[in-house]
């Protein structure tokens, strides 16, 4: 499908272009790509097939006519940090040093974009092709002073690094924060990338990272989406996986009112592995729309996902999965589920999978179901004494646990869990 | 402790209760008997609050309170308890949680504190015990492939732990075997007080070997249309449903 052109693009590009910094790490040739492709293709609405749920133009021109750029300067984040993770703070867009911890742990580097060396400067961009869509098109303009992160050749990292995406304005505003992170061969690292909004003014944070997971490597992601109703997001990951690797990523969305996350992952040698899991709540006008692509390249590798949503009021979700398996990939191995509860008759949720199998010896298959919460369930639980508001929320706890429980950090899983049952 | 008046109920537009009439003091045990379709369950359901049914007509007094006014998670902080034909599977909530959370909404209910952790776990060892309920069955969610004899353990060890006032047991002892009959039976024995009370629903006589009832009430079209002593359920076992449905078709017309 063509979709409509319309020149929130071009006024996005207007706006933030004065007061933007020059991109100095991603060269001339790609950056003027990346404008011209926006320029061409505009910024998505309703009619383009990938955004058919989540009219981004349309939440442009509604929530964001008039972009300032009136960033805040953020002082202290003590109150976000987890007692026992490495925090590495970004304020919007640019990785702050001074706000974030020391890197002290062995076999851990950071490098800021701009002091990468030529040769590493080739990585940015590398899995994120500016003419695949508007949103990476959009970052790789305007990218933020991110950082790339390497987890050296065989070291297991033993505590997580937070990663903390923290965006703060006075006004409409657009950040565009942007990560590389490499997991050499036999690394072993746990990241969580938190995502808040904590200014007075609305923030469209459009986040890119790529991740790198290499031989024999295993990250262990989690996504956690906190944003508020300032908060507007479009969270594009694309992640490639080496022989024997294993990427797992749990993201849990909370709140945001606009959250698109696209999570594109590359099976691209044989024997690897790869877990997408997500748990959304949505209430009030919220969208958050879960897209992701399994794109198995090669024979024996496995791939499971299980997105969870509890969706109320005249809030909507979006699940949209899709699997490529391609001719090489025999004996691919791929589940997908996607299970919701509607708390409301306005309540919406779309859920899509698309499986594109071009090899035969595969095991591929997908689940979905959507339903209200369980009478039958309440009435006996009701039965025991249990009133009808804490029996919602034992059930829809019991709902979430599924994904919840795939949180291996005790610290971000109670403090998820303790924001989890206060949004029911 | 309860009584009920020319209680009527609906599903729908079929009526299912026609006039039910019933007095259960503390320290009785009563048995109701009758052919499927003859209202029982619907009766253990009105009672408990399910609100597919209509109540039409008649009352109920519950411990001086209007039953029919309170919801369902009152009638049960009021002390009234229903061990479920069918019990529930609920994936995700623990069997633990489940009680503990349930205990402690009844003692709000009553203006008492919360139960310390230790009091808790002691008392759910102890009661465990009674149903001889394994272990490790009270730390998996609630009914989650359980079997059929489990689930009905399950309930009778849900009633030791919340000890109800009034109980009605809806057909625990159907798909039970011998042992586990007389495990809910010891159970039922063991938490008879002068304080309580019980309504066994049940088709057969064989229940009430263990769980022996000072009255016994055929329920029939919706109605009671006998009640006598144990022996009355003897009588019945032995002539069978037949006989009561002849004489009440012929009555009725």
């Amino acid at each position: 499908m063509i979709a409509e052109k319309s020149n929130t693009a071009q006024l996005i590009i207007d706006k933030i272009s004065s007061s933007a910094e020059k991109v100095n790490f991603i060269d001339n040739d790609r950056l003027s790509k990346a404008l011209l492709y926006l320029e061409n293709k505009g910024i998505p609405n309703n009619r383009h097939e990938d955004y058919k749920y989540c009219n981004i133009d349309g939440i442009f021109k509604k929530e964001f006519k008039n972009i300032e750029q009136k960033l805040n300067v953020v002082s202290d984040v003590a109150q976000y940090k987890l007692k026992d993770a490495l925090t590495l703070v970004v304020v919007n867009g640019n990785y702050s040093e001074s706000l974030s911890d020391k890197l002290i742990l062995k076999g851990l580097h950071l490098t800021a974009f701009s002091n990468l060396d030529k040769e590493e400067k080739k990585l940015i961009g590398s899995l994120a092709n500016v003419e695949s869509d508007a949103f990476i098109a959009l970052n790789t303009a305007f990218s933020g002073a991110g950082f790339h992160l390497k987890i050296a050749d065989n070291e297991q990292l033993q505590i997580p690094i937070h990663i903390l995406y923290v965006s703060s304005a006075n006004s409409e505003a657009l950040v565009n924060p942007r990560n590389v992170i490499e997991l050499g061969k036999n690394a072993e690292a746990t990241i969580i990338e938190e995502q808040i909004c904590i200014g007075t003014g609305k923030v469209f944070t459009n986040f890119l990272s790529e991740k790198f997971v290499g031989e024999n490597a295993k990250l262990t992601s989690y996504t956690f989406q906190n944003e508020g109703a300032n908060g507007f997001s479009v969270n594009t990951n694309q992640v490639t996986i080496a022989r024997y690797g294993k990427y797992d990523n749990t993201t849990v969305t909370l709140s945001g009112s606009l959250v698109r996350n696209n999570h594109n992952v590359v099976l691209a040698a044989q024997n690897c592995e790869a877990h997408l899991n997500g748990l959304f709540t949505t209430k009030s006008n919220q969208l958050v729309d879960n897209h992701t692509l399994m794109d198995h390249q090669m024979p024996n590798c496995e791939s499971n996902e299980l997105y969870k949503g509890i969706i109320t009021d005249k809030s909507t979700g979006v699940f949209n999965g899709k699997i490529y398996v391609r001719k090489d990939a025999q004996k691919t191995n791929a589940y997908q589920s996607s299970k919701n509860i509607l708390l409301s008759d306005d309540a919406t949720i779309n859920t899509k999978p698309q499986l594109e199998i071009y090899a035969d010896d595969v095991k591929c298959s997908h689940g979905t179901s959507t339903g209200k919460i369980d009478e039958v369930a309440v009435f006996y639980l009701n039965a025991r004494g249990i009133g009808r508001e804490s029996a919602k929320k034992l059930l829809l706890n019991a709902f979430a646990q599924e994904v919840i429980n795939k949180i291996e950090v005790d610290e971000l899983k109670d403090k998820i869990l303790n924001l989890f049952e206060n949004e029911l | 402790m309860i009584t009920i008046k020319n209680l009527h109920a609906s599903i729908g537009d079929k009526e299912i209760l026609k006039g039910i009439n019933l007095e259960i003091n503390a320290g009785e045990i009563h048995a109701i008997m009758g052919p499927n379709g003859s209202g029982k369950s619907t009766l253990a359901s009105v009672l408990a609050g399910r609100e597919d049914y209509e109540v039409t007509q008649g009352e109920v007094i519950f411990n001086g309170k209007n039953l029919l006014d309170l919801a369902a998670e009152d009638r049960a902080r009021e002390g009234l308890f229903l061990a479920f034909q069918y019990p529930v599977e609920i994936p995700g909530v623990s069997n633990i949680n489940f009680l503990k959370t349930a205990l402690n909404e009844i003692r709000a209910y009553h203006g008492q504190e919360e139960m310390p952790a230790k009091d808790f776990l002691a008392l759910v060892k102890e009661k465990q015990k009674l149903v001889e309920l394994d272990g490790k069955l009270t730390n998996r969610s609630v009914n989650e492939g359980f079997s059929g004899g489990e689930k009905k353990r399950n309930e009778i060890f849900q009633m030791a732990m919340l000890n109800p006032k009034l109980a009605v047991l809806d057909e625990t002892d159907s798909g039970l075997d011998i042992d586990a009959l007389r495990i809910v039976a010891t159970g039922v024995n063991a938490l008879k007080s002068k304080d309580n009370a019980f309504v066994v629903i049940t088709h057969y006589q064989r229940l009430l070997d263990y769980i022996v009832p000072d009255f016994v009430h055929i329920l029939y079209n919706g109605k009671i249309v006998r009640s006598g002593g144990k022996e009355l359920a003897l009588e019945l076992e032995a002539k069978g449903y037949d006989e009561i449905k002849k004489q009440f078709e012929s009555l009725e017309k």
